[in-house]
């Protein structure tokens, strides 16, 4: 009966996945593979459909149209408790009649596995708790008790473990320390997490691979370096990290990178870094790769001048600077504080500086401010 | 040095009030309980070991604790009888009230505070008038009869009132909401995730109610059933007007003795075995379900 879950494996496979709900749809066509063995992060802000997603997967929500495929075996609509997949709720969702022993004994009793307590032993073992085992879940530190939830959910070996939020509920310090835990765990027992969550940072302190989510749809996917480096929208360049988008027009087209005009001031951008469709493009630059200089002294590569500096904020490592640019626009810089030079003033006429190779380039279309205002967005 | 024994001085002041307040916060529940529990309790204990005097309704106390012996003896038909009734009506109230409980609790949708509100919408009239709407309904022309035989269960020539059954009858449904309200709060409070969990760690839908919903409400079934058992068991209107002479429960014999018989005496040391009886019942019941450490 319960075969599917020690048989079927392999990569996660979401064709053509759509959810809709009677006023709106939740998930709008969703297709994506999820390679066996990776730590596989769904981010988006709160009601993006990430959850949904999760949810389908688990078998807690009917998809209402496509297909969800683990390995060769279609598990669209199989019943939650007969798939491979184990899931660790947000706010964990222990029994709070039982034991941590009986917690984490609950599946393998369900599926008569013989040797129990060996393995709840060595589970906690791993999640470091074996001295809780007789306590109940209300006894014990949300740390804890995220800790147990992973260990009832490991202890099965699904072939897919979900992870809703997981670290939600904890203070910085403790999800900070969770998330290496987590990182920790998965690498040690190897099985594929799928890991749903708003926060940027925790996605990628911990996925090999991301799937940026807005409106139901997947926005981009790749590593946090390729996501946070070459953003192909608006949305990711906000959501992940923060972005400055100027809107220019190209001007002329080389082989190696296009001529763009910013307000009258010309900058280069590399041709493979750009995803703009016409002439009207986004001209995208992270605020740490700025460098800041007063008006007087020379720059080199891409030089936009003119600006003004509205606010300092010192922060030790690093000096935070807002720019009015002329054309009424504020860029954000990040300076390090590494060249023993004083911070500059309020009201500083300077000269921005970059290297041509970190601009980005998106399609003028696009709203430059998407996804900027959901950036430290809190789930419910 | 003089500055933290100043501190420590009007901390100890400050804690000297507190420690007064929840005593004067008591006092009004406390002057209650004293003269309409104690009081009443100690009458009726004095009222029992009492001998009947002079005239009709006077009482001289004697001491006389045989009264408790005679007035067993005498009722431990009715005795047995009550608590026979009172348990298969919990155990019908219980039958009913889960699944409805259940389903107002998770299925109701916004119609939840709608159902609950029928649930306990007859308490907005009498109970004597609802207890009297039953001798209609299981008359011989009423559609609770009608009903049963249009279903073959009970056949035309049979009557329904006056019977045992029309008492268990009408117990299970005076007490139902006793039952489901206890029931539906603590239905309602268990987190519907960890049902989700349950089948997510491959409990089909019967295990996840036997090793899940089941045990986190067991305080509601507790409650429900004390509060469904306990008045039930004493209840004496049920058998009054929907029974026969054979269907005398304790709480007859009691409101006979002391209206109709003016025999205060074994009226009071019936009331008072009764009290503990139950008490004792509820003991070992609260004992045996081990919810002590749930709630």
């Amino acid at each position: 009966m319960v075969d599917a879950s020690t048989s079927a494996h392999g990569d996660i496979k979401l064709s053509n996945l759509t959810k809709s709900f009677a006023d709106f749809t939740a998930v709008d066509d969703l297709t994506l593979t999820i390679p066996e063995g990776s730590f596989f992060a769904l981010l988006g802000p709160s009601g993006c459909g990430k959850t949904t997603t999760l949810r389908m997967i688990a078998g807690l929500e009917e998809p209402t149209a496509g297909s969800i495929f683990i390995g060769n075996t279609d598990i669209t609509h199989m019943r939650p408790y007969k798939r491979p997949v184990n899931t660790v709720f947000q706010n964990y969702a222990l029994f709070p009649h039982l034991s941590i022993f009986e917690n984490v004994a609950f599946g393998l009793r369900r599926r008569g596995i013989k040797d129990v307590k060996e393995q709840v032993d060595k589970v906690l073992d791993l999640v470091e708790l074996p001295h809780l085992a007789q306590r109940k879940p209300l006894q014990l530190s949300g740390g804890q008790q995220q800790r147990i939830a992973v260990a009832r959910a490991i202890v099965n070996r699904p072939a897919l473990l979900l992870l809703d939020e997981p670290l939600g509920a904890l203070d910085l310090k403790l999800r900070r320390q969770m998330q290496i835990e987590l990182k920790w765990i998965q690498t040690e027992i190897g099985l594929t997490f799928v890991h749903v969550t708003h926060d940027q940072e925790e996605a990628m302190t911990m996925a090999d691979t991301i799937a940026v989510m807005n409106e139901g749809r997947i926005e981009q996917m790749g590593s946090p370096a390729d996501l946070y480096d070459n953003p192909k929208t608006a949305f990711v360049a906000n959501f992940l990290g923060q972005s400055n988008l100027i809107k220019g027009s190209i001007e002329s087209n080389g082989s190696e990178s296009l001529v763009v005009n910013l307000f009258g001031q010309k900058v280069a951008v590399p041709r493979a870094r750009s995803s703009a469709r016409d002439s009207s493009i986004l001209v995208g630059i992270r605020p740490e790769k700025l460098r800041i200089s007063p008006e007087t002294s020379s720059a080199s590569g891409n030089v936009l001048t003119g600006g003004i500096i509205e606010d300092v904020s010192y922060i030790g490592v690093s000096t935070q600077y807002q720019v009015l640019m002329p054309w009424g626009q504020e860029l954000m810089v990040f300076e390090q504080n590494d060249d023993g030079v004083p911070p500059l003033d309020k009201g500083d006429r300077i000269t921005l500086s970059w290297e041509p190779i970190f601009t980005f380039g998106l399609d003028g279309s696009e709203d430059a401010n998407a996804g900027s205002e959901l950036h430290n967005d809190e789930e419910e | 040095m003089a500055f933290l024994s100043a501190v420590s001085h009007k901390s100890d002041e400050s804690e000297k009030k507190r420690s007064f307040l929840p005593y004067l916060l008591l006092l009004p529940g406390l002057v209650w309980l004293f003269f309409f529990f104690l009081m009443p309790i100690l009458t009726l204990v004095s009222t029992s070991t009492k001998t009947p005097g002079l005239g009709i309704g006077e009482f001289d106390q004697t001491y006389r604790f045989a009264n408790y012996w005679d007035a067993i003896v005498n009722s431990r038909g009715q005795f047995f009888r009550s608590f026979e009734y009172a348990s298969i009506a919990t155990i019908m109230a219980l039958i009913i009230a889960y699944p409805l409980a259940y389903a107002i609790a998770f299925r109701s949708g916004r119609w939840k505070n709608v159902l609950l509100v029928l649930v306990v919408a007859p308490f907005f009239t009498s109970f004597i008038l609802r207890t009297i709407a039953w001798k209609q309904i299981l008359g011989g022309q009423g559609i609770g009869f009608k009903f049963l035989t249009w279903l073959h269960i009970i056949s035309p020539q049979s009557h329904l009132t006056a019977s045992a059954f029309a008492v268990v009858a009408g117990l299970t449904y005076n007490f139902l909401p006793f039952m489901t309200l206890p029931l539906y709060s603590s239905l309602e409070r268990i987190d519907p995730r960890t049902m989700e969990a349950s089948g997510d760690l491959y409990a089909n839908a019967f295990t996840t109610f036997r090793k899940v919903t089941l045990p986190l409400s067991m305080p509601g079934v507790v409650a429900g059933t004390l509060l469904t058992f306990i008045p039930a068991a004493g209840d004496y209107v049920n058998a009054e007007i929907l029974g026969n002479p054979q269907t005398k429960m304790i709480g007859n014999v009691i409101n006979a003795r002391y209206l109709q018989i003016v025999d205060y005496p074994t009226a009071a040391a019936l009331s008072f075995t009764l009290m503990v009886a139950i008490l004792i019942m509820v003991t070992l019941y609260i004992r045996k379900s081990g919810t002590e450490e749930l709630v």
